[in-house]
């Protein structure tokens, strides 16, 4: 038999894998089918938890970030107001530190659940999905940490 | 000359004016099917066929012809041919349907009509899928009557307002259309896909059932119903008409209203 295929290489002269009845091709297989042994994640609500997060922070989130770009962009003559001194006297109340705080807490928990489930629905190779998700986790991480920092350390008479 | 008024002759040119006008109203289709034999290569290709049908027949007629009169080895699967088996669901120009309920002047004929393996699915061969998959996500989700306690001597009485309750999903034939039109299933083979969401909702919403809370608990899984991303594909899909988007959403209300 295996010679019957060799000749069959040689005749054609093409590199061509010989397929045939005993020798077929593989399936055109999907990623990540499931199977009997699927795992079954563990019993816990955080998907539902993140799904809500999600609907409840965008509807918080439309507010704050209007109320921001309102502020910033619009009123008392637009963009070209904004500078040190205007970050210095918003940030003197704690109202705007916790406003600002707010939105950045939920800005990057909405967006780095977004990206999460960006990453389970296309991301296909499970390695690739540990080494995005670890990357998106740090990344998230490093800007609240940084970011709240900032907010409560702020120092008006920095030279 | 022969007279004009001959009774032999006029009967003659009447029937070969009914078989010119039945043959006139065939239409010549290119139909452009996805064809995959991995007895032959490991690459499925475009073959296009080209007959003459009655604009009024179906895709599955086509698909017929071509397997009895052009090329016997074209392979699909088909039982019933009624719509009701739901085994021919297939993708027809880019959009998931059944074979045998798709009429050929419904889908423009005068293009190339493209006919490919439903998405998301092991291609075996030609249009014929592996629906394993698609069926242990059916089974995971425990599509049967469960109760407690000892069984009733008489039958399980039911209120025409709780059957109305569940009645869409019932309609479900298990084609596999809503599943595999599923842009999250496409890539991720492991949620349970609209088809068996559909299937549990059936009996989630049964008042004579008592699994509810257990089947609830499957589809809080990270493979459940919090992976559905609300593209409505599944609705557009479905032969049946089922809202299985809406489905969905209602079980993910049940979900969330069991908890708060």
């Amino acid at each position: 038999m295996s010679t019957d295929i060799t000749d069959a290489v040689e005749l054609t002269g093409s590199s061509v894998a010989p397929y045939s009845p005993e020798n077929p091709a593989p399936v055109i297989e999907p990623p990540r089918a499931r199977t009997k042994r699927t795992p079954r994640s563990s019993r816990t609500n955080f998907e539902m938890y993140g799904w809500l997060f999600m609907r409840l922070s965008g509807v918080v989130l439309v507010v704050l970030v209007i109320g921001h770009l309102l502020i910033q962009l619009v009123l008392d003559g637009g963009v070209q107001k904004v500078g040190f001194a205007f970050v210095a006297g918003r940030w003197a109340s704690p109202f705007w530190q916790y406003w600002d705080l707010a939105m950045l807490w939920l800005a990057m928990l909405h967006g780095g659940n977004g990206l999460r489930t960006v990453i389970n629905d296309y991301a296909e190779q499970a390695n690739t999905r540990v080494w995005l998700k670890t990357l998106l986790f740090t990344a998230v991480a490093f800007t609240i940490v940084l970011g709240s920092l900032v907010i409560f350390t702020f120092d008006p008479n920095i030279r | 000359m022969s007279t004009p008024n001959s009774p032999t002759l006029d009967k003659h040119s009447s029937a070969l004016d009914a078989a010119e006008a039945a043959a006139s109203h065939l239409i010549t289709v290119t139909l452009r099917v996805r064809r995959f034999n991995p007895e032959v290569s490991d690459q499925a290709e475009w073959v296009d066929y080209q007959l003459p049908i009655d604009p009024k027949e179906r895709v599955l007629d086509a698909l017929h012809k071509i397997k009895w009169e052009i090329d016997g080895t074209l392979t699909f699967r088909r039982s019933c041919a009624h719509g009701v088996c739901g085994s021919d669901a297939v993708r027809i120009n880019g959009r998931n349907r059944l074979a045998c309920k798709t009429l050929i002047k419904d889908i423009n004929p005068e293009k190339p009509i493209t006919v490919e393996p439903i998405k998301g699915l092991t291609v075996l061969k030609d249009l014929v899928v592996d629906m394993d998959p698609f069926f242990q996500a059916y089974r995971d989700v425990m599509p049967f009557l469960i109760t407690k306690g000892n069984e009733p001597t008489r039958e399980r009485l039911q209120s025409a307002e709780d059957r109305e309750r569940f009645d869409d999903t019932t309609k479900c034939i298990l084609c596999a259309a809503c599943t595999s039109s599923c842009p999250v299933f496409w890539n991720d083979g492991q949620y349970f896909g609209p088809a068996a969401i559909v299937n549990a909702h059936r009996f989630i919403f049964d008042s004579r059932d008592e699994g509810g809370e257990q089947r609830l608990e499957i589809l809080n899984d990270k493979d459940g119903v919090w992976r559905c991303r609300t593209t409505f594909n599944c609705t557009d899909a479905c032969p049946r008409g089922i809202e299985v988007t809406k489905a969905i959403q209602e079980v993910k209300r049940a979900l969330i209203t069991r908890r708060f």
